[in-house]
């Protein structure tokens, strides 16, 4: 049951994406992408990842996308002109690599995990039930991951200062 | 046992990603190629954090901040490139380019 909805997600990611990547229009291009995100997040919370799932929803397909959008329509970049997907060689060629690629990826993919290293089932989902969804995301993020915590918040500051920097004309 | 499906969703959705940078020219639709990447990464984190605890879930949030710093600096980096060469397409930007 659980891996039917996950397969049809899968595909619904699958087949948006797909119309991201060759759709004319940058406008119809994102709002494709937005579906390969929303999809995306229905499969985190099926992976037991709620909270990143509703985090993938408010920053991703909420956040980012609208600023994409944003600067689409503030370039008027929506209007109908020449197609920017390159010509029969260029395709050609990135056909053959993503295949290529794809090869490579699902051979790694294919190799089993060891078991050593592997959790019984159902150890995320008991862990999520003792400290809450929230919790169990966070607690190991303040203490474990502390340290990148804090350089992830410096690396905000950073990109906040650098996007005003370049957008604006005169300092 | 949903691993299987997700790596294979996962390694489709980038292999897409990619293709999608190779073949076109707009630099907002490669960026925005580039989001599907990390997006097929974060499946493959969620989806091994299942199997070999929370802190793949953990790493998903850190790739969630990287992307939202990328995409504002990157974003701003078009929108000074549009103001200079009035387009976004990378077939104008060959300044390096012999003859």
């Amino acid at each position: 049951m659980i891996l039917t909805f996950f397969w049809i997600f899968g595909v619904i990611a699958m087949g948006s994406a797909l119309l991201c990547i060759t759709r004319k229009n940058p406008v119809a291009s994102a709002l494709w992408l937005v579906v390969t995100l929303f999809a995306l997040a229905a499969m985190f919370v099926l992976l037991d990842a709620q909270f990143i799932a509703v985090l993938q929803v408010l920053v991703y397909a909420g956040a980012i996308m609208v600023l994409f959008l944003f600067v689409i329509m503030l370039l008027n970049l929506g209007r109908p002109g020449p197609s920017d997907i390159k010509g029969p060689v260029g395709l050609l060629i990135a056909v053959v690599l993503a295949g290529a690629m794809l090869l490579q990826l699902r051979t790694v993919s294919d190799s089993p995990l060891p078991e050593a290293v592997r959790l019984p089932a159902g150890t995320l989902a008991a862990i999520q039930q003792q400290q809450g969804i929230v919790g169990s995301v966070a607690s190991p993020l303040f203490e474990t991951y502390l340290i990148p915590f804090e350089i992830a918040s410096v690396l905000l500051l950073a990109a906040i200062v650098g996007a005003v920097v370049l957008a604006k004309r005169k300092l | 046992m949903l691993l299987t499906p997700a790596l294979a969703i996962s390694a489709v959705l980038f292999t897409l990603g990619v293709a999608g940078v190779l073949f076109r020219r707009n630099a907002i639709v490669i960026f925005m190629c580039v989001e599907l990447m990390l997006n097929a990464v974060n499946l493959t984190f969620v989806a091994l954090a299942q199997q070999l605890g929370v802190g793949g879930q953990v790493f998903v949030f850190f790739v969630m901040a990287v992307a939202a710093a990328e995409a504002a600096v990157g974003l701003a980096i078009i929108l000074a490139v549009y103001r200079h060469k009035q387009s976004v397409s990378l077939q104008n930007m060959n300044l390096l380019k012999d003859g």
